[in-house]
């Protein structure tokens, strides 16, 4: 490495600096924190019990079957609205991308459910499918199975597509967004040339479109897949975590929060940490994508 | 040249803005009052919210900062609505040594609790009998923990049966004499009516089990006071499966409404109130409500004692109310002490009554002609109160119910055979650490 070479590393290192130091700070920090509590059998209204267990907390965590059922409804949960979320959106951009006129105005109406905090949302899709609130079971009469006292929250599969459901709506624009940046990358000339050659529309959109905005597309299901594998807020409101609906964040909320077991909501949060780790590195490693270089 | 200055001011420029968090990190609580004489008070919301005309806490707190003469001004601020995230706001500040909180309006079932955690103030000896001597036994008892006394009660709450006049009678049930939940489900079946009751996963679903329970003569925790490991429960007794069996025939006979495992105080009331259900056990405040709401439901309003769990074994209606403790970190702990004496006194627990339909702790209130006039039912009340049993006292006891709640929802899965043993055994588990929640 030449000297120009390493004056400019050394200066890159100092610039970054500041920042990394802050981040450490702000990120770091809590999560070694995290780390270390997990270590001990520590509840916050019983002080004086506190006690290092070593891994108790995660052997106890990972032999539970209540972990085991959130785990399952978290990753039903993921896998079932990405997957939606990924067709939708790509037909949402598909549109926004080729309609001209009203462009900018049809963008921010798309993005409007985006910009809805969670919470609110989520009382929304509570109220509208509630028993005593609602208007759905009136709309949905005609259905054989729904009838005016439809009580949605009542069984777990009932509870799951009403909670996908808000979860769909709200972060399908998100993943339509980043799909049209995909979208206006792909090189028109290379579509004009397939279809000079004769490729059906199918043809062109998987061998030259999709091959093309490859990166935009693992960055769209990286990004909502760690979203929705953290999903908390629906399940708070719509249903408590009850009808075995709770996921790993509310099963956090509930030993760290309620039940003040700081040690065991550490080492549960620390399983949760690892996780999205492990959904990142598989996404970058299964898409042959290097995020640095920011090409395929 | 430049590009060092740049770097140099690129570095001030990370320096002050990290300072900048670091601050803003550490001012979480900068906003307690500098004027020593003012006490924060967190109140649970009631009928009058934070208008200090309303006819609430917060009015008792404007009246006895006026009273005071200057010694002390009580600002309230609101709790949320449920008592589960109540007791969470209050444990958070708690734990972290808030100053900001002097007084706290508490759930009886969660002084047991703070109490062990070393988050409240005991109550002065002095006054000690002022606060206990006249207020109901459940009530003064939640107020305590392992022999002392940490809050003054400031109201006590408890369930009536509240039941329409005619259709009891079309059932064939004679409402003058005890009736037990056996008789109330056969009757609602037969002319095909709810009873409406709280079976949501929630603290009100735990508050019907523990009344059916210690109605069957049974407990929930036998040793309360004991550390986690060795607590011991009574859900596996012939009085848990009793209470069990309650529950069962409800779904049997299908008499708790579609949604009985999403049913809580208001949804029971609003069933009452649109005539899903003609029987229903709830808090003394639909009283007010269903006054204010509905002359053609209200004129054909009855109340009785609750019902009883077994034949011949008196009814132990379930308590609620609110407690006053005073924070361990308070600085102003002798002015909230005080304050508390003020605002529990006889008159402040009269004017609450009468403003929020709470019923009051002291059982004085209840020979008052203008509380009279207001509640028909003053004495059934009084009586309830004396002969209702609190919750489980223990330290634990977010736990304990959580843990009932989760085994016994929904409602439709309960089997007295096998529900109170797992509910046992999970509870076992979860106290000892071996197991989530």
């Amino acid at each position: 490495m030449s000297d120009r070479a390493k004056a400019e590393q050394r200066l890159g290192w100092k610039l970054a600096m500041p920042a990394f130091i802050v981040m450490v700070a702000v990120t770091g920090y809590p999560i070694l924190q995290a780390i270390w509590n997990s270590f001990f059998s520590y509840r916050l209204t019983d002080p004086d019990n506190r006690e290092f267990t070593g891994l108790s907390n995660y052997i106890v965590s990972l032999t539970d079957p209540v972990f085991w059922t959130s785990m399952k409804m978290t990753v039903l949960v993921t896998v079932f609205t990405v997957a939606v979320e990924l067709v939708f959106g790509f037909i949402i951009a598909l549109v926004m991308h080729r309609i001209v006129i009203p462009r900018r105005t049809l963008r921010t109406l798309v993005l409007i459910p985006y910009s809805i905090i969670t919470v609110v949302s989520a009382f929304t899709w509570f109220f509208a499918f509630s028993v005593d609130t609602g208007f759905v079971n009136r709309w949905l009469e005609w259905l054989p199975f729904i009838e005016q006292d439809y009580n949605w929250f009542g069984g777990f599969w009932s509870s799951f597509f009403v909670i996908s459901l808000s979860e769909i709506w709200k972060t399908t624009p998100f993943m339509s967004l980043l799909l049209l940046a995909g979208l206006a990358q792909v090189d028109g000339s290379m579509e004009e040339a397939a279809k000079v050659d004769g490729a059906s529309w199918w043809q062109v959109l998987v061998k030259v479109i999709l091959p093309n905005m490859k990166a935009a597309v693992m960055v769209a299901l990286l990004f909502r897949t760690l979203d929705a594998f953290r999903i908390f807020d629906n399940i708070f409101i719509m249903t408590g975590g009850a009808n075995d609906t709770t996921s790993l964040s509310v099963l956090i909320y509930r030993q760290t929060i309620d039940r003040t077991e700081i040690g065991l909501g550490s080492a549960l949060s620390v399983i949760l940490f690892l996780c999205v780790l492990g959904i990142a590195a598989l996404f970058v490693k299964g898409f042959k994508v290097d995020l640095a270089q920011g090409r395929n | 040249m430049t590009g060092r200055r740049g770097r140099r001011t690129a570095t001030l420029a990370a320096v002050v803005t990290g300072a900048g968090l670091v601050l803003a990190a550490c001012g979480g609580s900068a906003d307690t009052s500098d004027d020593s004489s003012t006490l924060t008070w967190y109140i649970n919301p009631d009928a009058g919210g934070a208008d200090p005309n309303g006819g609430g806490q917060a009015q008792l707190a404007r009246e006895c900062s006026e009273a005071s003469g200057g010694a002390y001004e009580i600002r309230v601020e609101l709790l949320p609505n449920s008592a589960t995230d109540q007791r969470q706001q209050l444990l958070r500040r708690l734990a972290a040594n808030d100053k900001g909180v002097d007084l706290m309006s508490m759930d009886p079932v969660f002084v047991a609790e703070f109490a062990e955690a070393g988050f409240l103030d005991e109550v002065p000896s002095e006054l000690t009998e002022e606060f206990t001597a006249d207020a109901v036994s459940a009530a003064v008892e939640s107020a305590g923990w392992k022999g002392q006394l940490y809050a003054s009660p400031l109201w006590a709450n408890t369930q009536l049966l509240w039941y329409r006049k005619s259709v009891a009678q079309e059932a064939g049930l004679d409402m003058s004499r005890p009736v037990t939940w056996d008789q109330l489900i056969d009757a609602a079946a037969k002319v095909d009516t709810d009873i409406g009751v709280q079976a949501s996963l929630y603290e009100g679903y735990t508050v019907w089990i523990n009344a059916m329970i210690e109605g069957a003569g049974g407990q929930i925790v036998q040793n309360p006071g004991a550390d986690a490991a060795d607590l011991t429960f009574g859900l596996e007794s012939p009085e848990g499966k009793e209470a069990a069996a309650v529950i069962e025939s409800f779904v049997d006979q299908n008499v708790g409404g579609p949604a009985l495992g999403s049913t809580d105080e208001t949804t029971t009331l609003d069933g009452f109130r649109l005539e899903t259900s003609s029987f229903m056990v709830n808090w003394i405040y639909v009283y007010s409500s269903l006054k204010d709401a509905d002359p053609a439901v209200f004129d054909d309003l009855g109340w009785a004692r609750y019902p009883r769990t077994v034949e011949g074994e008196e009814s132990k209606p379930p308590l609620g109310g609110i407690e006053m403790g005073v924070n361990q970190a308070s600085e102003n702990k002798d002015a909230s002490w005080e304050a508390v004496q003020c605002l529990t006194s006889q008159e402040s627990q009269k004017a609450y009554m009468l403003g929020s339909g709470n019923p009051a702790a002291r059982k004085a209130v209840y020979d008052d002609p203008e509380v009279r006039e207001q509640f028909p039912m003053a004495d059934l009340i009084r009586e309830s109160l004396d002969a209702g049993a609190p919750r489980p006292l223990t330290q634990y006891y977010g736990d304990v119910s959580s843990g009932i709640q989760r085994e016994y929802s929904p409602p439709g899965s309960v089997d007295p055979d096998t529900t109170p043993q797992r509910t046992t055994r999970l509870l076992q588990d979860v106290l000892n650490g071996d197991a989530l929640l």
